[in-house]
């Protein structure tokens, strides 16, 4: 065995990986629940992709076929509807995680010099896992499938000048139709994936290179012992692989509550309407997007007016790109000289808060028909998604922080 | 640990708490798909009433016999009016294009209805409807308006003359001690071969076999879900335990 390894190592640097990855990569010793969701986000990457080749064995990408094959799937194929159901609530299950893992990103100042490209890359995936989200959820060819996409890529024909012909170019057709199906289907099972494979190993050689940042948000490379290994680091084999497991265990046991027991999680998962097949002629009365879009949903429909000669409809399509552009350039707004919330003072504690409060609200807002009332909450939640951002450079700097101590804490 | 596990509850709690609410007032009911020998008085009644408009084309004669305990030979003798082989699809043989200038729309397929419009909703439509000269068919339905479907089973409840009580509950009136909206129907303009309670009963089976055709999985899915709970718990006191061995020495 060990013969076989010298025989790969000297032609391909096996060990080296392993140890510059796992075995001899030091993380901080004091991670703490916030710091399961990156293994889980792969973890779910992993479900997402193994299920989804299955998928595909079975499914027809046509206009005619798609429904009946999602039918098929759950009925006549061995553990069809297990693979299926291991899919939706995946893709689900991939948005809670990653949000959470980005707040985690937020609270302790994970994205400041020297990580801002880890926040970079990991923006770019959250992206392509948005893009990677809506078009597989035209691929059941329900009634929301369908309305939903009509409904996001119409929203391209609110940009002055070249708006139609956009919407018309990604839709292939003058309405959503299988030509569209089919173009959708090649990009969420090769394209997307690809591209989102290729983002994570950026996301992960990046942080491999800096190293991880901590609750405390110390840099651990500062105390390091005779051997130049970090004082506070242990290695990421076999601690946090173990520890990591653990998570594992505890995100299974309610992932798969869900999947054996409420797919449809109350028509969160899955949409109720989606048990009706793709019907250009009957509209829903109620159209509303998959639970991790709502808040950039309910921020389009909070714009309401016209402003210099451009529809609402184009300044509200305006805010959500703005919503998420926004988040790029995050590492150069905090000015804070601490990185985590631990330290910095009570302006950024309360704006954090608002923040994620204001996340969530929205996210209840755009499930729900706007009314009046609603809409006016949904502008000043979406005027304090932005301030969260724009002030940032000015609250980071004003305020008194604590001091960061020179070890990490428990 | 504590905290992990608690977290992680917080993080899908938001997902728990919305769902939507409102519309028409229903009657709700809770099915059983392991009540076999409801399902298949469902499945006649479906086979009998239902299909000769309404297709349950995503499932099979075979995996209905199979799942229900009812015989093959029985099955094709008295389930089947299309003369379709057993493993076929439950297609009916109306016309589309005729069934929509018959009806304004072509009935639809029903295979997935009671996942689409829920259980309660099915049950509530199929003791809805009532006597209403100004439609076409001389029936409407309380839970659907203007619905273009006739009252199919107008022989079983008979045919009520005013509109039907969904959505209310039962109650004793204090002064003269009758009960208000025991069923549905409080006044029948013709009358049908079924008690009240007995239609009930028949339209329960019904939403039954419909809600089991939606989701045909569901008994054996949540049942290996216990065993899929209870093997996670295992491997978690092993993975705690392993964490806490290797990580004792950190501190």
């Amino acid at each position: 065995m060990q013969k076989l390894l010298n025989w790969v190592d000297e032609r391909l640097p096996v060990v080296d990986a392993w140890n510059n990855h796992l075995a001899k990569y030091y993380a901080p010793k004091n991670f703490n629940f916030w710091y399961f969701f990156g293994s889980l986000a792969m973890l779910v990457l992993v479900n997402q992709l193994v299920t989804g080749i299955w998928l595909t064995m079975s499914y027809n990408p046509t206009g005619e076929g798609a429904f009946a094959s999602v039918e098929y799937i759950m009925r006549d194929v061995q553990w069809g509807w297990l693979l299926r159901y291991l899919h939706s609530t995946g893709a689900s299950a991939f948005f809670i995680v990653v949000y959470l893992h980005m707040f985690r990103g937020l609270m302790y100042g994970s994205y400041q010099k020297p990580r801002e490209l880890i926040w970079l890359f990991g923006m770019l995936i959250y992206l392509v896992l948005m893009a990677e989200a809506f078009m597989g959820y035209l691929l059941p060819w329900g009634q929301m499938s369908f309305w939903g996409a009509q409904v996001i890529v119409n929203l391209f024909g609110a940009i002055p000048v070249i708006g139609e012909d956009l919407s018309l170019w990604i839709r292939g057709d003058y309405l959503i139709s299988g030509i569209t199906l089919n173009r959708f289907f090649a990009l969420h099972v090769v394209a997307l994936p690809i591209v989102l494979l290729g983002l994570v190993v950026l996301h992960i050689l990046a942080l491999h290179e800096v190293g991880s940042n901590n609750p405390d948000g110390i840099d651990i490379k500062k105390n390091k012992d005779e051997n130049g290994i970090p004082k506070d680091g242990i290695p990421f084999h076999p601690y946090y692989s173990v520890h990591d497991l653990v998570g594992v265990a505890v995100f299974f046991f309610i992932f798969f509550i869900v999947v054996f027991f409420f797919p449809e999680m109350g028509g969160l998962f899955i949409e109720k309407p989606n048990f009706e097949p793709a019907n250009a002629l009957k509209t829903p009365a109620h159209i509303a997007p998959v639970w991790y879009f709502t808040p950039f949903y309910a921020m389009l429909r909070a714009v309401t007016v016209d402003l210099f000669g451009l529809s609402a409809k184009f300044w509200g399509v305006v805010v959500m790109g703005g919503a998420i552009a926004i988040l790029f350039v995050l590492p150069w707004l905090d000015r804070s000289p601490v990185r985590s919330i631990r330290y910095k003072g009570w302006l950024s504690k309360i704006a954090l808060t608002l923040f994620a409060v204001s996340f969530v609200i929205l996210g209840y807002l755009g499930l729900v028909p706007a009314t009046e009332g609603r809409t006016t909450v949904a502008q000043i939640l979406t005027v304090v998604y932005f301030l969260y951002f724009i002030l940032m450079p000015f609250y980071t700097r004003m305020e008194k922080t604590k001091p960061v101590p020179e070890r990490v804490t428990g | 640990m504590r905290k992990l596990i608690f977290g992680l509850f917080i993080a899908f709690l938001p997902v728990l708490g919305l769902a939507a609410g409102a519309g028409i007032p229903l009657d709700p009911i809770k099915t059983d798909h392991t009540d076999k020998v409801s399902l298949q008085r469902g499945a006649a009644l479906f086979t009998n009433y239902c299909m000769g408009c309404h297709s349950m084309e995503y499932a099979r004669y075979k995996r209905v016999a199979e799942d229900l305990e009812i015989p093959t030979a029985l099955f094709e003798e008295n389930l089947i009016f299309t003369g379709a082989q057993i493993g076929e699809l439950m297609k009916n043989s109306m016309d589309k294009d005729m069934a929509a200038d018959w009806f304004g729309a072509p009935p639809p397929d029903l295979t997935l209805e009671s996942r689409l419009r829920g259980e309660s909703w099915v049950y509530s439509y199929l003791r809805g409807f009532y006597k209403d000269d100004s439609r076409p068919l001389g029936v409407n339905n309380v839970v659907f308006d203007k619905v273009g479907m006739p009252h199919v089973m107008v022989d079983l409840q008979g045919l009520c003359a005013v509109e039907p009580n969904i959505g209310k509950k039962a109650s004793v009136e204090p002064l003269s001690g009758n009960i208000r909206n025991a069923g549905a129907c409080p006044e029948y303009a013709t009358e049908g071969s079924m008690t009240s309670a007995e239609f009930d009963r028949a339209m329960y089976d019904l939403t039954n076999f419909m809600s089991y055709m939606a989701d045909p999985i569901k008994v054996e899915r949540e049942r290996l879900g216990i065993f899929v709970l209870i093997f996670v718990a295992i491997f978690f006191v092993f993975a705690y335990l392993l964490n806490r061995e290797y990580w004792k020495d950190v501190h």
